[in-house]
């Protein structure tokens, strides 16, 4: 089935395109874009007028815990969840049972995702083996079956001679490391943000230092070693400032953040509200403004969703007990539109951020509309306003801040290879 | 009249200053009953409390469990064993399967914060809660008000200095909501690896850089409970050290006012926090504590029996 | 509220009455050898003090006064209203074989009273309890009856009385409120 995509606004960052025209998409690839296209004669028509036109959004970081943790996602809810939050690509850590560390589970999971998933699927295998911190995983392999990177997101790696040799090893195979940056010294026991919202409910702090401290290790390992680095989910204000320095230096560094750490502060945890626990926790206004001040210079390249699926049986529990994480996928396209409107991003920095950046990080060949490119697209209705509600998410976990609260934009159609998996 | 309207006590912060009024009067007309040959109402007849207690503690369970038996409830202790992960059952599963059994209030102690609040939102029975995690301990904090009334007649205008790990204490949290509603002046002191961040946000409260600093012209001196394996290997040299810097005795005691009375929420580690001439001596109002705990235990029991479900 | 108030005794008539009932006390015991006198709060404890008052006039020497608040014998503490505060009991001496007088202001369905001596027992076995009132309004839902009473009122269950102190805690008067 060909498409004709008529008078959307297509922004593509890649092209620095912005303008209101027609994307013609035929046997699953960019045909053409241009104004007033004709309607080929097997070509569906879809309306786009009112909508943006954008490369498929990426999010280069989901948990999508298959296998062996299914009852919290799988592959096909995942992915479910993915189109209906107009992603087109997702990148899955590897912190599955077993962990993605061998060509077997990557296979299983290219194949899985392949055969019933709803989008594109990027295995993330991770650098130690097991993610168990005590050596190379073979990473090697991990890129020949399918991995697009590698990283033992969750945790970091303890010993920093296995850091640093990983990412020479890697940088030898031609794969990104991404770094879980994390002091775990720092870190202890606690469960919310160091600060006096953890004074005053008397939970067990983690300082933002713990983060910038293994920032700063990766980074200067990345920097010795001349490695490309990425550091995921940036939540604090000094590391924000240790990445732009970094860059400045010409440090190969590149780095994500989440919506909820551009959105919430450690105030969402009052209450004891378990769906505002996460790692790293959420952090306080001045690194709020750091992380928006980030992204508007183009210190933080992505935003990616950290989508981290658990049961109600593992959130709805006594604070301390509660697992870290939040789903994302369906509300961060939402989320970062109101960066737009807040003026500290502009329309086309934003879809650079979601879908062209992460493509070329992970050289997923994608995040374009380019004539012959494969027709990942998305269509974006700014205006759509919703309410996040349990029963409505497609994600099998319910576990998001933000349930009952009102949203603005949202997919209104979701494209991969030039069918249509989603439609609002 | 004034009227107690909370179903729960959970912690200080909740409570507005008439509604601590109303339970330090109560528990003032309670301990009359204290002091009769046959220390017994009929108030609670019929009432079913259990006291589930996931950390051991003596005192504040006997506590509450005589507080109940006075007022004629029938009280129930309950310790899981503490790691109830291991037994396999959650909280919230061991709370609803007490609730089966109708009781009327649940007195909880949890070592994690904010649990009481969790629980509150499972289940519709009373939860008075006597210790979550380093967040409150509501009726300690109310003991110790009533204590400082006897002695002031007032709690408007004191100066409490209240000295040692407060990042990790209950107690001071409690004493430091609870004193700010009622006009109390607070004045903090420990190493810095004890005081959390914003703690002079929490409420009337002055961080000194010294003991001596908080000493000086208190009206009551507070001294917290400092352990070697709570406070764990990295906030202090040891105990040698901390009670050289932070120990209350018969020296610095001076600096506060003459007269001025000392308190600690118990169990006193003595030789460490304070010396036992302090413990022992004629300002220390630590078993008055005791005493009053009874009676505000009651009060707050009472009650909440005729509170409303918020 | 109430809007048609009538004075039923005034502060000179109040002060008869307890002369009277004093007058009675004494004669019904022979005397105020191991009397005391148990006022409930608040109203009755304020009228013990003036009863005791008259009994020294009369006889001379002193009778131990004590006051009972009844809040936490109530019979409707199962309910979910909320609780009413607590008064202070104050009684400083034993009751063990002593004739108690509890004194309250106004008798009406009996359960105050019935609280009273369940409190009273809490305290020892006195040797007799006798209930001495300045109103009885009838209405009684216990087997109830006063020894000694100031002035019996008939009243209709909406009405209301009321024995108003100054802030002396001396009566002034009592009141009818319909």
């Amino acid at each position: 089935m060909n498409l004709l995509i008529k008078n959307g606004r297509v922004i593509d960052p890649g092209q620095k395109i912005d303008d209101v025209m027609d994307v013609l998409v035929e046997n699953g690839l960019i045909k053409e874009l241009g104004k007033g296209l004709s309607v080929p004669a097997d070509a569906k028509v879809i309306d786009a007028s009112g909508k943006y036109v954008v490369p498929g959004l990426i999010d280069m970081h989901v948990h999508l815990r298959d296998p062996g943790l299914e009852y919290k996602e799988d592959i096909v809810s995942g992915t479910k969840s993915a189109v209906a939050g107009g992603f087109t690509s997702v990148c899955c850590m590897p912190n599955t049972k077993p962990v993605i560390d061998n060509k077997a589970v990557v296979s299983y999971i290219i194949n899985k995702a392949k055969s019933e998933g709803l989008c594109n699927v990027f295995p993330v295998g991770s650098i130690t083996y097991g993610m168990g911190g005590e050596r190379m995983s073979e990473i090697g392999e991990l890129k020949e079956s399918g991995c697009v990177a590698i990283s033992d997101d969750g945790k970091p790696v303890v010993n920093s001679e296995l850091m640093m040799r990983s990412l020479q090893y890697a940088q030898g195979i031609g794969i990104t490391v991404i770094s879980h940056a994390e002091e775990l010294s720092l870190v202890g026991q606690g469960v919310m943000n160091e600060g006096y919202t953890s004074t005053e409910l008397g939970l067990k702090g983690i300082p933002c230092v713990a983060e910038d401290i293994a920032t700063s290790r990766d980074i200067m390992l990345a920097e010795y070693t001349g490695s490309p680095i990425h550091i995921a989910h940036v939540s604090t204000k000094g590391s924000v400032r240790i990445i732009r320095e970094a860059k400045a230096r010409g440090v190969k560094v590149t780095c994500e953040t989440a919506p909820h750490y551009f959105t919430l502060t450690d105030d969402a945890v009052r209450g004891y509200n378990t769906n505002a626990k996460m790692n790293p926790p959420l952090r306080e206004v001045q690194d709020v403004a750091a992380i928006k001040e980030g992204l508007k210079d183009g210190t933080i390249d992505c935003i990616a969703t950290d989508h981290a699926p658990h049961h109600l049986d593992e959130k709805d529990v006594e604070f301390n007990e509660a697992m870290n994480g939040i789903v994302g996928l369906e509300t961060s396209l939402p989320l970062s539109l109101k960066l737009v409107d807040e003026g500290v991003l502009k329309l086309d920095q934003l879809i650079e951020k979601l879908s062209f950046n992460p493509s070329k990080i992970l050289n997923l060949g994608r995040g374009i509309l380019r004539a012959g490119s494969i027709a990942d697209i998305t269509l974006i209705d700014p205006s759509a306003e919703w309410v996040v509600e349990a029963d409505k998410l497609a994600s099998k976990s319910k576990n998001s801040p933000w349930l009952g609260r009102t949203m603005k934009g949202g997919a209104a159609t979701t494209i991969v290879a030039g069918k249509v998996v989603y439609k609002r | 009249m004034a009227e107690f309207k909370h179903k729960h006590i959970i912690a200080l912060r909740d409570l507005s200053k008439e509604d601590m009024e109303l339970l330090l009067s109560t528990a003032e007309s309670m301990r009359e009953i204290n002091s009769r040959d046959i220390k017994k109402v009929p108030t609670l007849r019929g009432k079913t409390i259990i006291n589930l207690f996931y950390e051991s503690s003596t005192r504040t369970r006997t506590s509450f469990e005589i507080a109940g038996k006075r007022l004629s409830a029938d009280t129930v202790n309950i310790a899981p064993s503490n790691s109830s992960a291991t037994k396999g059952e959650t909280l919230a599963d061991t709370a609803l399967n007490l609730l089966a059994m109708k009781p009327d209030i649940i007195v909880m102690r949890h070592a994690v914060s904010g649990s009481h609040y969790f629980l509150a939102n499972k289940i519709n029975c009373s939860i008075i809660n006597a210790g979550d995690g380093a967040h409150e301990h509501p009726s300690q904090g109310l003991l110790d008000m009533l204590t400082m009334k006897d002695r002031f007649g007032r709690l408007d205008g004191l100066k409490v200095a209240i000295v040692g790990d407060i990042t990790h204490s209950r107690v001071a949290r409690s004493n430091i909501q609870g004193l700010t509603k009622m006009g109390s002046k607070i004045y903090v002191a420990g190493p810095p690896t004890m005081l959390p961040p914003g703690v002079e946000k929490l409420g009337d409260v002055t961080v000194c850089s010294s003991m001596n600093e908080a000493l000086e012209d208190a009206d009551v001196v507070m001294m917290l409970r400092i352990q070697q394996e709570r406070q764990g290997k990295t906030l202090m040299p040891n105990t040698r050290e901390y009670s050289r810097y932070f120990g209350l005795n018969p020296n610095n005691i001076k600096l506060a006012k003459p007269n001025a009375m000392i308190m600690h929420p118990g169990p006193i580690n003595r030789g460490v926090e304070m010396s036992s001439y302090v413990i022992d001596g004629d300002q220390s109002w630590i078993l008055k504590q005791v005493e009053n705990g009874v009676a505000v235990r009651m009060a707050m029991l009472y009650h909440v029996c005729g509170g409303e479900l918020e | 509220m109430s809007n048609e108030q009538t004075v039923l005794m005034d502060g000179a008539g109040i002060k008869r009455a307890l002369t009277r009932i004093a007058h009675e006390i004494l004669e019904k015991n022979k005397g105020v050898e191991d009397i005391v006198l148990i006022g409930i709060r608040s109203g009755g404890a304020f009228l013990s003090d003036g009863i005791a008052e008259q009994i020294s006039n009369i006889e001379g020497g002193t009778v131990p006064v004590g006051a009972v608040d009844i809040t936490l014998y109530r019979d409707d503490c199962s309910g979910s209203l909320p609780h009413h505060p607590v008064g202070k009991t104050e009684i400083p001496f034993s009751l063990e074989a002593k004739k108690v007088i509890l004194v309250d202001d106004v008798l009406y369905t009996g359960r105050t009273i019935r609280a009273a001596m369940d409190a009273m027992m809490d305290f020892g076995r006195p040797k007799s309890i006798q209930l001495a009132v300045l109103i009885d309004r009838g209405h009684r839902e216990l087997p109830i009856r006063a020894d000694f009473v100031g002035r019996n009122v008939p009243t209709s269950q909406k009405e209301n009385v009321q024995v108003v102190f100054d802030s002396a805690n001396k009566p002034i008067e009592v009141l009818l409120e319909k």
